[in-house]
């Protein structure tokens, strides 16, 4: 009788990694480049950062007064809903935790707004508790305008789609609401570890 | 005497049949009239966006998952086209 291992055929398969990556999705080593406009070029002496909508008053940064805030370097994997993920990504940015400090509200959700038009939907405790930064370097250096620059959402434990580029604020609101993709097919919370990626998953 | 929309299903069948890309598509946002064929296209993204030439602004987003479309026309006013 013949044994025939078809183990040593198939793709060779780091088992630390694949624990990493959620159903349906595969690995990639590039950064694709994914945008649903043109790529807006901002002027940094006009770009700012707010939070509004359901709060005590509407809090601005300007693009100094933003990189004079404490930064964090973090180290995650992202998950694009369109199934590639990558491991082991390294962005500098302000934790959200550090622009909603000592903002009151009511609000339990999120509309993030970008230049461009571009709106993504959270609820507020997805973006709080060290799970969710503003990020302006990717690798070290300053975020291309390709991948969000000059700064991007970064909420790593849901779809990538999330993690708006060239992020210029965040509205508070008592309701959840869709943004985006989510007005259109995509899941209004997009969890990867249980696929939410459409309507009804 | 008001119907439902089974009654149009012939209508409606003979209309989203013609070939798409020669209809003139009128912009929700600015008003300008464009190809269907000449607008602006994003494909590397989670669904498809059609954008207005002259404004950006959106005209379409189509999602396609799970066996079935998502199509959102908001941003076009009219769609012109020959009949068949
Ligand atoms: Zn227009």
């Amino acid at each position: 009788m013949a044994f025939i291992s078809r183990g040593f055929k198939g793709k060779r398969r780091d088992p630390a990694a694949s624990s990493r990556l959620p159903p349906g999705q595969y690995l990639v080593d590039g950064f694709p480049v994914l945008s649903a406009g043109p790529t807006p070029r901002a002027d940094l002496a006009q770009w700012t950062f707010s939070i509004e909508g359901e709060v005590d008053e509407p809090r601005r940064w300007t693009w100094e007064e933003f990189r004079r805030l404490p930064s964090e370097k973090v180290t995650v994997d992202i998950h694009c809903v369109t199934k590639w993920s990558k491991l082991d990504t390294s962005w500098t940015g302000v934790s959200l935790d550090t622009l909603l400090e000592g903002v009151e509200t009511a609000a339990d959700y999120a509309m993030v707004f970008s230049d461009g038009g571009y709106t993504t939907n959270l609820p507020l405790e997805d973006l709080t508790g060290g799970k969710a930064w503003i990020a302006f370097e990717y690798d070290g250096r300053p975020l291309d305008p390709e991948h969000g620059g000059p700064a991007r959402l970064l909420v790593p434990h849901l779809y990538f789609w999330k993690s708006a580029k060239w992020v210029r604020g965040i509205a508070l609101q008592l309701q959840d609401e869709p943004g985006f993709w989510e007005s259109n097919g995509y899941h209004l919370y997009g969890d990867p570890w249980r696929e939410q990626r459409y309507w009804g998953d | 005497m008001k119907l439902d929309g089974n009654a149009v299903a012939g209508l409606l069948r003979e209309i989203f049949a013609v070939e798409m890309t020669l209809a003139a598509s009128t912009c929700g946002g600015c008003g300008a009239v464009h190809p269907v064929g000449r607008v602006d296209v994003y494909l590397n993204a989670p669904g498809v966006v059609l954008r207005c030439p002259s404004c950006e602004q959106v005209l379409m987003r189509i999602v396609h998952g799970k066996g079935r479309y998502w199509l959102d026309l908001a941003g076009i006013r009219r769609l012109e086209f020959p009949d068949s």
